[in-house]
């Protein structure tokens, strides 16, 4: 599940759930559709709702980095808990992305 | 290894299935008293294992993915994750953290691995091209003092 809202020129998107392969299938669309229609600067992802991640949530939020730095925008990462944290920290992850707290 | 207890599932190759891996996986856990820790380490190991099945064993195309699961009488789990899909050409390199074979509008970055060795304590791999894989995720599990589990009959 995926809620969104605009806070000036940042987007932040707030996800819930399992974020697995199937998940990251369903809301890569529409978070594209998002990005496209409010056309931030920034976007955030709050992961604060997210109950279990895998590496495939590790692929869609890439994704989404290489497609806000073609529009000359960034991506943040926030609220995740210890095990995501890691599975992100492992990806190399905050090499890119930036983490908030 | 010798186990108490043994569960085999054979389910189709579709990405709602995975949320249904971890479960199910998780529910035959539950008699050896995980920590949530500890749950959620197997969890994270089989969806990618299950994952990896369906997205490249299969190429998201029809097959059946078979889950064996096992434990010992001291904690020791195993699950094994089966498809026989297009296998693995060499296991060593697909190892790799980083390395994928995935392109386009797959988004996958090549952890899969790297996350099933971190979250578990063994991580075997056997393929054939051709004929499929296995995946053999080895968990101890800690067992509380006085929770020594009976012997099969
Ligand atoms: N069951 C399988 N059948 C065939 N090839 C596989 C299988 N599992 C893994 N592979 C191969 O090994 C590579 C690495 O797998 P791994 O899970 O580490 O990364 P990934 O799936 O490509 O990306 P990620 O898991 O980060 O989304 C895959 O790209 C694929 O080529
Ligand atoms: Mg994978």
């Amino acid at each position: 599940m995926l809620l969104y809202e605009k806070k000036r020129d940042a987007l932040i998107v707030r996800l819930t759930g399992e974020l697995d392969h199937r998940a990251a299938e369903s809301i890569r669309d529409e978070l594209d559709g998002l990005i496209a229609g409010t056309n931030p600067r920034r976007l955030v992802f709050d992961l604060s709702g997210l109950q279990f991640m895998d590496s495939s949530g590790v692929g869609l939020i890439i994704g989404r980095y290489k497609r806000m730095k073609r529009r000359g925008g960034s991506v943040a990462v926030s609220k995740c808990d210890a095990r995501i944290d890691k599975v992100l920290r492992m990806s190399g992850l905050y090499q890119i992305v930036e983490r908030l707290a | 290894m010798t186990f108490v207890n043994e569960m085999r599932l054979d389910f189709d190759a579709l990405p709602e299935n995975e949320a249904f891996a971890r479960l199910a996986v998780s529910g035959f856990m539950l008699p050896l008293d995980p920590t949530m820790e500890e749950l959620a380490d197997v969890k994270t190991a089989v969806s990618e294992a299950v994952t990896n099945a369906i997205v490249h064993g299969y190429s998201g195309g029809p097959g059946t993915v078979r889950l064996c699961a096992g434990y010992s009488r001291n904690g020791d789990f195993q699950v094994d994750v089966i498809d026989h899909g297009r296998g693995i050409e060499d296991i060593r390199q697909a190892m790799q953290p980083f390395f994928t074979t995935a392109s386009g509008p797959e988004e996958r970055t090549g952890m899969g691995f790297t996350v099933m060795e971190s979250f578990m304590d063994d991580v075997d791999v056997r393929s054939k091209p051709g004929q499929g894989t296995t995946v053999r995720l080895t968990k101890r599990i800690r067992l509380r003092e006085d929770q020594m589990l009976p012997r099969r009959a």
